[in-house]
């Protein structure tokens, strides 16, 4: 039997023709280049954030000394007599934050726990997208709502209660923070495979014994996640307390009081005239460097909780 | 000399007299239908022995672990699946497929160990517990008495009792599985299920809890489905072929196995098919 | 088991069961009281502000009596910026997410870059601001411009956008992909002749969402100094002179319906308030039929395409 000849092109041919492109090859390169850019782009966004923060915030701290900013009781940079104490906008931030996860995680928790293990298919269908709507809604809106609904109500409840207030601004980030909080947690808990449930269902649990007792506590990971969201999004809002809590600093820890949170300092800076290079320019990246650490520490805390509760099925 | 009745395809079961041994439940005319309309199970009628291990074996598909699933009522869990037919429990004569009866009752009375291991993320103690305190027992001293009599009846108190506050995720397979028998059996049931609870373990667990099982046997009535021929012939006393929902052959393990009555059980017990 | 032991057993059961339908009454309420927020929050805002909008309204710049004010320029500021914003946030971000799917290998940068894309989706949209404000108004001399609110508002929604597209780009199956290749396309063509348009679905669904969220946003715009007054119209970007086209409108002083908005609610005189209730009302408007639209869109294209 012979063997099938196969014929073997002249070397010239084939270098000829399947010699490689040498332009699309660099061209090839040069789009991943740019796309690498791009992504790197993100990478490059945070450092510039750190970068004019610290930058500005230094340039602060060469009027300010840090024993002042972060113990003096009284935050007054746009009166005559300036103080630079940050404590009230920082009590101003913890306290609306507080009132407004005071309301969220409750309710958020409890829904992601019904929507997961209770609601029928169709309820959960039409329910996530409709809290999710929530979210949409700018908060500028959700500004007018607490000042002009909210607020006239609660003074009806507790009279004396002032115009100006965080337990409204609070009471109404906390409904605005609810789909980040029921969204992340329902997730989690969907996720927790059936044959957890069944283990449960078979030693005789009811169905809210076994969401309590076995569903939530498998998906604790999830839901820790779901309260950091929350929290980093409570701490960061500025339009809601802007409105609704007033612009004047109060170093109080009661939220029927007026009082100015971080964001709330910042846009009440911007509106007015801020030249360049001024104490007060500076002032508001010595503040914006505070609120980032402060969702650092909390992002910070939220993994390590995370990973001490680690779903491990 | 125990005497149990044979099931023939589709009499009922008869009842003899005193020398049989006790009953501790009745399959009757069971058909069972996943939402959709799939008939999965067939007219099956079955008795199981008070106290004795009762295997189902098959080929994948015929409905064992779908049969067994009737006993305790998981398939309520998923919409639209539908019982016809009773079982019907011992001494006190409750159907347990009746409509009126609360799975959650019948989840009391009989436990089941699943064949993937899964454990709940908590604590061993806890995973134990967990039958106890959903039954409202609150008590430290009880729960400590009943923890440990469980592990002890699943051989596994020796191997953790320094530990049992640990995670029940850090122990292994075999132990995890014998974790689930503790927790099955700390709520002293009648019935208790076991779903190929061997199939994801390697052969030394497989032994250690084939030989649980023979233990306890004596405080237990046992419904085994396995995969594995060799395994009901070791374990059970009493031994259910099924075949595409239906029940082809019943009866006392040594006799299906040495001495078949049914073509097709035979063929399935000589590797013909399987 | 003994008669005893059962009736105890179905006591129990009962009693247990009555937490499942507590729980559920009290999840019902729960979702009850988001939503009926949600409602309360519109009807409030359309009676306070359906009446107040007309033609004119909509035509009029705003001024200091209340019943002649009207949206035009913050409107107009408004489409300007969202134009910015997406011609910058589309390419940035698909690119971005591209790069992340299609090249870049598993390495302690990619990993850097996937950790910042999650992190700056965590940033307050006022850090934005401040970002901004230094670098675009100041450092770059952009100004306090459509520019500047435009190229913010962009970052903000990069990450919106990079997941959105990355989450498209992976529903492209491999075998799609691999029939490129064994036709001899480059990775760039595959990319761009395949990949990118049969993702076009779900990436137009996350900037339509990304720029239905920006449209919302005032703190970052207010950091960088858009005025809150302001009662002209950006230079068109068409003259009648050479060279015709002109890039001006972009430097120019503007405001955005948000911040018009703001101006109104801060304003003592209930007249002003009730403007600034008809603009949430467009505000919202807007805001729902982009999310629609968004929706919308992403049924479509799964119908299409069927993998």
């Amino acid at each position: 039997m012979s063997t099938p000849s196969i014929q073997v092109p002249a070397s010239g041919d084939t270098a000829r023709r399947f010699t490689p492109n040498r332009w699309r090859h660099v061209h090839e390169r040069v789009i991943e280049s740019l796309l690498f850019l791009a992504a790197l782009s993100s990478v490059m966004i945070t450092v510039a954030i750190v970068v004019m923060l610290v930058y500005e915030s230094l340039g602060f701290f060469k009027h300010v000394s840090v024993w002042d900013f972060l113990t003096d009781t009284q935050w007054t940079p746009l009166f005559s007599d300036k103080h630079y104490g940050v404590l009230p906008l920082v009590s101003g931030t913890l306290v609306t934050s507080g009132v407004a996860l005071a309301v969220a995680v409750p309710l958020g928790t409890i829904i992601a726990i019904y929507l997961s293990e209770f609601a029928p298919h169709k309820v959960r269908e039409t329910m996530k997208p409709a809290l999710e709507l929530l979210a949409g809604v700018p908060t500028i809106v959700y500004g007018y709502f607490a000042l002009l609904f909210v607020t006239p109500i609660l003074q009806k409840i507790f009279p004396g209660l002032p115009g100006f207030n965080m337990l409204s601004a609070g009471i109404v980030m906390g409904v605005m923070i609810i789909p980040y909080v029921s969204s992340v947690s329902e997730d989690a808990m969907h996720a927790v495979p059936m044959h957890i449930r069944e283990g449960s269902y078979a030693m005789g649990a009811t169905r809210f014994q076994t969401a309590i007792r076995v569903v939530t506590p498998a998906a604790a990971s999830g839901i820790i996640a779901a309260y950091i969201l929350g929290i980093s999004r409570a701490v960061g809002e500025t339009m809601v307390v802007a409105v609704a809590a007033g612009m004047q600093p109060n170093l109080t820890w009661n939220p029927a009081e007026p009082a100015a949170t971080i964001t709330a300092y910042i846009v009440q800076v911007s509106l007015g005239d801020l030249p360049h290079g001024s104490l007060e320019y500076q002032s508001i990246f010595a503040v914006g460097l505070v609120l980032i650490i402060m969702t650092l520490i909390f992002n910070v805390l939220g993994h390590w909780l995370r990973r001490r509760y680690r779903e491990a099925y | 000399m125990l005497e149990v009745p044979k099931a023939s395809l589709s009499a009922r079961t008869p009842h003899t007299g005193p020398e049989t041994t006790r009953l501790k439940a009745e399959v009757r005319q069971l058909n069972f239908y996943y939402s959709g309309g799939v008939h999965a199970l067939k007219d099956i009628n079955l008795t199981l022995a008070e106290h004795q291990v009762t295997a189902l074996i098959g080929p994948s598909g015929c409905g064992k672990s779908t049969f067994l699933r009737c006993f305790n009522r998981m398939h309520d869990l998923y919409p639209n699946n539908k019982y016809v037919g009773e079982i019907v429990m011992h001494p006190d004569n409750t159907n347990i497929l009746g409509p009126k009866v609360d799975p959650i009752e019948v989840r009391m009375r009989i436990s089941m160990v699943f064949q993937k291991p899964n454990p709940f993320p908590k604590s061993i103690y806890e995973n134990v517990a967990y039958g106890l305190r959903v039954r409202g027992m609150r008590r430290r001293s009880q729960l400590d008495d009943k923890v440990e009599q469980a592990l002890r009846g699943a051989a596994l108190w020796e191997e953790v009792k320094d530990r049992l506050n640990d995670l029940a995720f850090n122990l292994s397979g075999g132990q995890q599985q014998r974790l689930c028998i503790a927790r099955a059996l700390a709520t002293d049931p009648e019935i208790l299920l076991f779903d190929e609870p061997t199939s994801a373990l390697d052969p030394i667990a497989t032994a250690s809890i084939e030989e649980l099982i023979h233990e306890l046997k004596e405080k237990v009535t046992i419904l085994i489905v396995t995969h594995n021929m060799q395994q009901a012939a070791r374990v059970s006393d009493y031994t259910a072929f099924m075949h595409l929902g239906e029940l082809v052959e019943f009866g006392d393990t040594d006799q299906i196995f040495t001495n078949p009555r049914q073509k097709r059980t035979e063929d399935y017990i000589t590797g013909r098919y399987g | 088991m003994s008669d005893a032991n059962i009736n105890e057993i179905r006591r129990l059961i009962t009693r247990h069961k009555r937490w499942d339908k507590l729980f559920a009454l009290i999840g019902l309420l729960a979702m009850l009281v988001g939503v009926a927020t949600l409602a309360v929050l519109f009807i409030d805002l359309l009676i306070d502000g359906a009446p107040r909008i007309s033609w004119d309204f909509f035509t009029s710049f705003p001024s200091r009596h209340p019943g002649s004010a009207g949206i035009l320029s913050a409107f107009v500021g408004t489409c300007l910026v969202m134009l910015v914003t997406a011609l910058t946030a589309v390419p940035l971000g698909v690119a971005a997410a591209v790069y992340l799917e299609e090249y870049a290998p598993r390495n302690w940068v990619t990993d850097l870059i996937e950790i910042n894309v999650t992190n700056l989706a965590g940033v307050p949209s006022i850090v934005y601001g401040l970002l901004a404000l230094g670098l675009f108004v100041y450092a770059l001399g952009f100004g306090q411009s459509i520019l500047s609110a435009g190229l913010t508002l962009a970052l903000l929604i990069l990450p919106m956008v990079i997941v959105a597209t990355r989450e498209s780009i992976r529903s492209v199956p491999g075998a799609i992909r691999e029939a490129a290749y064994a036709v001899g396309a480059t990775k760039w063509q595959t990319v761009s002749d395949h990949v990118l348009p049969y993702s076009t679905g779900g990436i137009l669904t996350g900037v339509i969402i990304g720029l239905a969220r920006a449209i919302g946003e005032t703190a970052p715009v207010i950091t960088i100094g858009a005025l809150t007054f302001i009662a002209f119209l950006p230079p068109a970007p068409i003259k009648a002179e050479a060279p015709f086209v002109s890039a001006d409108w972009l430097f120019a002083p503007f405001t955005v319906m948000p911040i018009q908005m703001f101006n109104w609610l801060s304003r003592p005189e209930e007249a002003f308030q009730i403007n600034a209730a008809a603009a949430g009302v467009i505000l919202i408007v807007m805001t729902l039929a982009m999310n629609a639209f968004a929706i919308w869109l992403r049924y479509r294209f799964r119908k299409r395409i069927k993998w």
